[in-house]
This record gives C-alpha cells, sequence and structure tokens, in this order.
C-alpha cells in the first residue's frame, strides 16, 4: 500500500494561559492512502482542525512525526514542497480569497511558487475548469455565491497541482445548493484526476460518500473503516454525539429487534430494497 | 445603505483604458490631478473637462457610476463653492449686498470654477479605479516603488503593497459584513438613525465592536490560508500578468501631454471669456 501521508503517534498541545499543556491530539496514527477519499467526523472540539493542520505543516506534531511523501513535516526545509504536495481549503470561503478577481486569485499560488507567468496561466484555466468556474473568471469573487467562492478557493489550491487537498468543513457555511456543489467537485476530482481527499465535515450523507470514515473524538481516533463498518456502531456513534444516516439507524434497530434485515444500508434507496427483501422473508 | 460606496471599487469590462497599462494609468492620473491644478480660466477648464468625458466614455463604464460619487461628496463641494461666494471680493459693484453679506461675480466665478475642478478630480480617480483592479493597481505601484530596492526596502515595498491590495479586497467585505450587523442591532430595537451626535456616536459601538473582532479572526484566518498557499512575503514570487506598453500607452501618454501642453499655453496667453 501507497501511503502519501502518515502520522505517527502524533501528539499535539498548547499552553494555557498559566502555561500548562493542553492536549488536544493524543498519540494518533493513521495513514492516508494515495489516491483515496476519507472522511473525518468528529462533534466539535474534537481536534479536526489542529490534525488537518498538522497533514500540510501548519501545525507542527508535540512529539510523534508527520510525513508527507516521505518528507517530514516539521523539518523546515520541506515547507514549500509540503505545502504545495498537500493543499489545505478552510471552512469560510471569504477569508481564504486573497485577490479581487477569480483568476488573479487562484495564480495566488503558482506566482508564490514562482512558476513561469505562460505556465501560471494554463494551470489557472485549468484550475478554474475543473471545478466550474472557468467562465467567471473575470468576475470579482464577493458577489459570487459561497458555494462558488468554495470552488474558487479549491481551484487556488490545485493551481499549485498538489497531490493531497485536505478540506476542513468546506460546506459548513454553505446553502444546500452550494454544499452538492461542492461535494460533486470534490468526488469529481477524486474519481478522474485520482486526486487524495480528506474530508472534515458533520454532515453523514457527505461521510457516506467516502472509501474510508474515520471518527475521533477527545483527541483520539475511535472509528477507523468503511462508511458501511463505522455506521454500524451506531451506540458508539450516539454515544460521541454524532448521528447515523437516518436509513442505517433504521435498519440496525430492526436488526436490533429480532428483524432478519441485512444491516448494509447507507441511503434510501438501499434502505428500500433491503426492506422489500425483509418483507418478502416475513410471507414465507 | 452602504451599498452606494462605489469609490476604490473596480469594474470590469474590456476597453482601451482597462487594458492600458497600470503603471501609465496611475502616473497619468497623477499627471491630469497636477494639470487640474495647473489649469487657469474657464477655457482651460473647459479643454480639461472635455478630456476627463472622453476618458470616461472611452472607459466603457456606465456614466451614473461616476455621477454617483457627486452624491457622495456634494456636500464639500457646496461648502467650497459657498465659502468662496462669500469670501471672494471684486472689483466692480457687488451683485447683491445685504448686512455683512456682499457677494461679486467673481467670487460666483471662482465658485464654480472650484466646484468643477473638484468634480473632474473625483471622476480622474475614479476613472483609475473603476478600471484598473487592486491587484493590477498594488503590482503597479511596487513596480513604480522598485527603485527603492536599490535602497535595500524592497521588501517594505512588497509588504506596503500586499496590504494595499487585500485592504481593497476586504472592502466590500466588510461593507457587507457591517450592513448585517446594523440589520441584526436593529432588529434587537437598537435606533441609529435618530438622536444627537452623542447618542449616535454611543449607537455605533455595538456595531464596531463585532465588527472588530470578526476582522481580527478574518486577518486570522486568511494569514493561515495564504501560509497553505505558500507565501512567503514575496520573494521569488512570479506574477500571472505581465506589464507590457503597448500603442495605446502611448497614445493615452500623447493624449495628455496635448493636455498639459494647452493648459500651459493658456496660462501664458489667457483667453478671457468675460
Ligand atoms: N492554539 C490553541 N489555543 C487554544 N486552544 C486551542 C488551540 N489549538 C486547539 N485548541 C483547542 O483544541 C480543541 C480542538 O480544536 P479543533 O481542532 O478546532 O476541533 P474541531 O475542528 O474538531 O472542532 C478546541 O477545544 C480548541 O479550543
Ligand atoms: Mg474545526
Amino acid at each position: 500500500m501507497d501511503n502519501i501521508i502518515e502520522l505517527k503517534k502524533v501528539v499535539f498541545d498548547y499552553t494555557d494561559e498559566n502555561d500548562l499543556p493542553v492536549s488536544v491530539l493524543d498519540e494518533i496514527s493513521l495513514s492516508i492512502e494515495r489516491g483515496s477519499f476519507t472522511a473525518v467526523l468528529g462533534h466539535n472540539g474534537s481536534g479536526k482542525s489542529t490534525m488537518a493542520k498538522l497533514l500540510n505543516g501548519l501545525n507542527k506534531p508535540s512529539s510523534g512525526t508527520v510525513t508527507v511523501n516521505g518528507m517530514d513535516t516539521a523539518d523546515e526545509k520541506h515547507e514549500f514542497e509540503v505545502r504545495k504536495t498537500v493543499g489545505l481549503v478552510f471552512q469560510n470561503p471569504d477569508n481564504q480569497i486573497v485577490a479581487s478577481i477569480v483568476e488573479e486569485d487562484v495564480a495566488f499560488g503558482p506566482e508564490n511558487l514562482g512558476v513561469e507567468p505562460k505556465e501560471i496561466r494554463n494551470r489557472v484555466d485549468e484550475a478554474l475548469k475543473s471545478v466550474g468556474m472557468y467562465e467567471y473568471r473575470t468576475h470579482a469573487p464577493f458577489k459570487l455565491s459561497g458555494g462558488q467562492k468554495q470552488r474558487i478557493a479549491i481551484a487556488g489550491i490545485l493551481a499549485m497541482q498538489p497531490e493531497c487537498i485536505v478540506l476542513d468543513e468546506p460546506t459548513a457555511m454553505l446553502d444546500p445548493r452550494g454544499r452538492s456543489e461542492v461535494i460533486e467537485t470534490i468526488q469529481r476530482l477524486n474519481r478522474e484526476k485520482g486526486m487524495t481527499i480528506v474530508l472534515i465535515t458533520h454532515y453523514m450523507d457527505e461521510a457516506a460518500l467516502a472509501d474510508r470514515v474515520v471518527v475521533m473524538d477527545g483527541g483520539k481516533v475511535i472509528l477507523d473503516g468503511t462508511p458501511m463498518d463505522v455506521f454500524g456502531h451506531v451506540t458508539e456513534l450516539k454515544s460521541v454525539g454524532l448521528d447515523v444516516p437516518q436509513p442505517t439507524e433504521l435498519v440496525t434497530l430492526l436488526k436490533a429487534d429480532g428483524v432478519d434485515i441485512d444491516t448494509d444500508v447507507l441511503d434510501v434507496d438501499q434502505c428500500v430494497e433491503v426492506l422489500v427483501k425483509a418483507l418478502h422473508l416475513e410471507e414465507k | 445603505m452602504l451599498n452606494n460606496i462605489t469609490i476604490g471599487q473596480y469594474f470590469p469590462a474590456n476597453s482601451v483604458i482597462h487594458r492600458a497599462d497600470p503603471r501609465v494609468k496611475i502616473l497619468l492620473t497623477v499627471a491630469v490631478i497636477v494639470i487640474l491644478f495647473l489649469a487657469s480660466g474657464f477655457v482651460a477648464l473647459g479643454i480639461c473637462a472635455a478630456f476627463c468625458i472622453l476618458l470616461i466614455l472611452l472607459t466603457k463604464i456606465p456614466v451614473k457610476m461616476y455621477l454617483k460619487n457627486l452624491k457622495a461628496i456634494w456636500a464639500v463641494l457646496l461648502l467650497t463653492a459657498a465659502l468662496n461666494v462669500f469670501y471672494i471680493t471684486g472689483e466692480g459693484d457687488p451683485l447683491f449686498k445685504w448686512k455683512f453679506i456682499s457677494i461679486y461675480t467673481e467670487g460666483i466665478e471662482r465658485a464654480v470654477f472650484i466646484a468643477v475642478r473638484i468634480f473632474l478630480l473625483i471622476i480622474i480617480s475614479s476613472a483609475l479605479t473603476y478600471t484598473t483592479s487592486p491587484t493590477e493597481l498594488t503590482d503597479a505601484i511596487e513596480r513604480l516603488l522598485s527603485p527603492l530596492k536599490l535602497i535595500g526596502l524592497g521588501g517594505a515595498v512588497h509588504v506596503f503593497a500586499m496590504m494595499m491590495s487585500i485592504a481593497l479586497r476586504f472592502i466590500p467585505t466588510l461593507i457587507e459584513e457591517t450592513d448585517k450587523i446594523m440589520s441584526a442591532q436593529k432588529a434587537r430595537g437598537a435606533e441609529m438613525d435618530s438622536g444627537n451626535l452623542i447618542k449616535r456616536i454611543k449607537a455605533m459601538l455595538p456595531i464596531m465592536i463585532p465588527l472588530l473582532f470578526s476582522s481580527v479572526r478574518r486577518a486570522y484566518d486568511l494569514a493561515e490560508a495564504m501560509e497553505c498557499r505558500c507565501y512567503n512575503g514575496g520573494a521569488g514570487k512570479t506574477k500571472m500578468k505581465q506589464l507590457h506598453l503597448s500603442f495605446r500607452d502611448f497614445a493615452l501618454v500623447f493624449g495628455v501631454i496635448i493636455l498639459l501642453a494647452s493648459v500651459i499655453l493658456l496660462r501664458i496667453f489667457p483667453i478671457v471669456l468675460f
């Protein structure tokens, strides 16, 4: 297995006002496989954002190591190479747009990297096309919708030609339409360009789209597996303040009540299917 | 209400003026401002006005965008005009006399002259910001100030330009936010449009404080986002849009030289209309 990012026994603390260390992450070990789509779940304050910033070296671990393509993120000499390889997209689209024109904003990353002007132009056009915002390249970002702004933020990262994109609750401030625009874009990047995706979210339906779901609580990883595996742990998820997709919860409850039903369910269609099957079995 | 502020905004369009080199535009704007102060007499002012009108027509931006600014500064215009009307004394008999107030023809002429001049100053500087994106503007300033690199101020020049472009970028965002906070406070029963000055200033506090907090939050977020995009203070930075002087830039420079020449000639050989 080829891992793009590896976290080994990563601890992260900060010092509070009395100079006492407060632990945010507690010996996390995790590896992200190249080309995979991982979702990270956890309620507020469970350390998700702290972890996201560790993945591209914005945060340095207090102990343990984070490596990106084998480079230690704590080593200053890899700083730009690491940030270029793992791009980070944040929650608030307004606070990550630097320039007043869409294309100038997307060019910001490659300009900082000292890429040739012609090559920047190509990268900007390509990045905007792959998030479906090419027609808006000369617009002012502040007039666009939240979903459009967030896609520009993604394009800004894409223009640096990263191998992995980490998105920290990118849909938390968006309306349902903006959410689906962003999620579709992320899925497309994963499927068509083989981009490695780490999506931090608190929406179960978004997590269900990933290949792998990691659940965090109190700075620890408490569950890790395919969406199907993880959502099977209804009681654990509830105990850390998370919900399960409703279809999954329904069939799990039925199963617990002794109904003979298949619980491998993530969405409404699958739920209907297993319910129909279960009803047929009852009749016989 | 705050949506009416257009100063410092950019209106994308595809005009000769939009495509002109921003360095040239900045220098020529400064030149025209100087020319406006050199202009003496209504003929020279008329030529300047004609030049400005031609220029704003060339920008392909609706004239009403320029006139909007007039609304914002009408008080200043009125005040300066009034001061001139009342303070300037002429040689002949006053046109109008009442107690200590006397108004002379010269005073009225002067007032009109100054009002037109201020208006042209506003128009010409808006034409610059309307047609030049903040990035282009600050990029051009950075390059115009690049001789300072020779005395070791290169870093300072870059930081100054970056700060300006971010400030301009966040103006609309902060205006939008102020509007939101104001509505929120009004919904809670805050009265902002009534009462004396002290009361109004007090009423601004519940707006300024949340605005300040959120701006600090934004600054922090933006700094992180910039770091994620490999920003390192401008060292080794390239630019997607290269600046090239072209025929249209020389044409603009030529136009301004003609303007300067006619204004200077009119100072030496004045044509008096009335
Ligand atoms: N530098 C810091 N200073 C103070 N508190 C911090 C710092 N870094 C993290 N924390 C705290 O760590 C906890 C986890 O934060 P975060 O990673 O943002 O969680 P999440 O993104 O899952 O909501 C929060 O309680 C937060 O207040
Ligand atoms: Mg967070």
